[in-house]
């Protein structure tokens, strides 16, 4: 019996931003900066993290509980912030599994 | 005997020496203790440094909480042993959610290097029994993200349980706000330092290693540290002699 399972690489990115109502000194920064480039109707501004990985796995769902488990252990502290996933699509077949 | 307290070593530590120092200074023997070790060595209690851990890449403390040092810390911690943060330590602490609360930049997003005032809340616990009571203690801050952030609810629970370990005061003694010079970083209702319920974790982000001599300017940070020292050596004591009895 062949236990080769085939599985695919998934790529994803995970926007990480401060959670709403959270300081975020870093966009006020950018914010304050505006008017010195002449722009006017642009406010709102919040500065976060992209982190972009690739999951091998058997599908695209199985791929994507690994990253909402990493994003909410590893690359977001949800007591100041939020993430959004997005995934990117499948880049590649990877053959893996015990057999090697 | 004296008494053994482990000083964590993660890479880009770079206080663990000062603490080590200091903590000798206050009549214990310093333990490095390796990131990569989840051998606690038999220590008496922990103290985590400042510095960097793990380049400080992602957030503050965010990578160091997966180290094997730190899961044995939250077992030591989980078993009532004492740990204090410094700090990076103090923001390691917090990602690990040993501590309430996060440590967000600076709200001036300026790295703040200076003396500061802060005043112990509480002198019951065993990181400040040796701080006379009411006492203003004055040290220096260093850091870049240290505006200490809970939301309301919990900011709330910490002030009536009095699990808030050190504000920092103004020259008049009274917290100071956010904005206020005294207060460096903007912290919420002026923390600069908590405690756990069990009170046995602690964390704060002024240095008290870096005020451990008169030469340095204040010995003050020496009452934190000599607190954590008689602590340890006392628990120490305490379970020798349960076992000789």
């Amino acid at each position: 019996m062949n236990a080769e399972v085939i599985a695919a690489r998934f790529r994803f990115a995970v926007n990480v931003l401060p959670k709403d109502g959270i300081l975020d000194p870093q966009g006020r920064a950018v914010e304050q900066s505006l008017p010195h480039l002449g722009l006017a109707g642009v406010g709102e501004v919040r500065v976060g993290r992209r982190v972009e990985l690739a999951v091998d796995a058997p599908d695209a769902a199985a791929a994507r509980v690994v990253v909402d488990e990493l994003a909410r252990e590893l690359l977001c502290n949800p007591l100041i912030e939020q993430y959004a996933i997005e995934p990117l699509g499948a880049i590649s077949a990877a053959r893996s599994g015990a057999g090697g | 005997m004296s008494v053994r307290v482990g000083v964590v070593v993660f890479p880009g530590s770079n206080c663990d020496t000062d603490t080590a120092w200091a903590l000798a200074r206050a009549g214990a023997e310093p333990v490095q203790l390796w990131h990569e070790s989840a051998d606690l060595l038999g220590v008496d209690a922990i103290v985590l440094p400042g510095g960097f851990a793990y380049g400080d890449y992602l957030r503050a403390g965010a990578i160091a909480r997966f180290s094997p040092v730190m899961r044995a810390v939250a077992g030591y911690a989980a078993d009532g042993g004492l740990v204090l943060g410094i700090c990076n330590g103090f923001q390691v602490l917090a990602e690990a959610g040993l501590l309430p609360g996060a440590l967000l930049r600076n709200r001036t997003l300026r790295f703040v290097c200076r003396d500061v005032a802060i005043r112990a809340e509480r002198a019951d616990t065993a990181f400040t029994h040796r701080v006379p009571g009411g006492g203003v203690l004055r040290m220096p801050v260093a850091h870049g993200e240290g505006c200490y952030y809970a939301d309301a609810a919990t900011l709330d629970a910490l002030e009536r349980d009095g699990r808030i370990l050190f504000r920092y005061v103004d020259a008049a003694g009274s917290p100071a706000p956010a904005g206020d010079r005294a207060n460096p970083n903007g912290s919420l209702r002026a923390i600069a330092g908590v405690i756990n319920a069990a009170g046995n974790v602690a964390g704060l982000m002024p240095h008290p290693e870096r005020a451990a001599d008169a030469l340095l300017g204040s010995d003050d940070g020496m009452l934190v540290l000599r607190s954590l020292v008689d602590s340890a050596g006392e628990r120490a004591g305490m379970i020798q002699h349960a076992v000789a009895g």
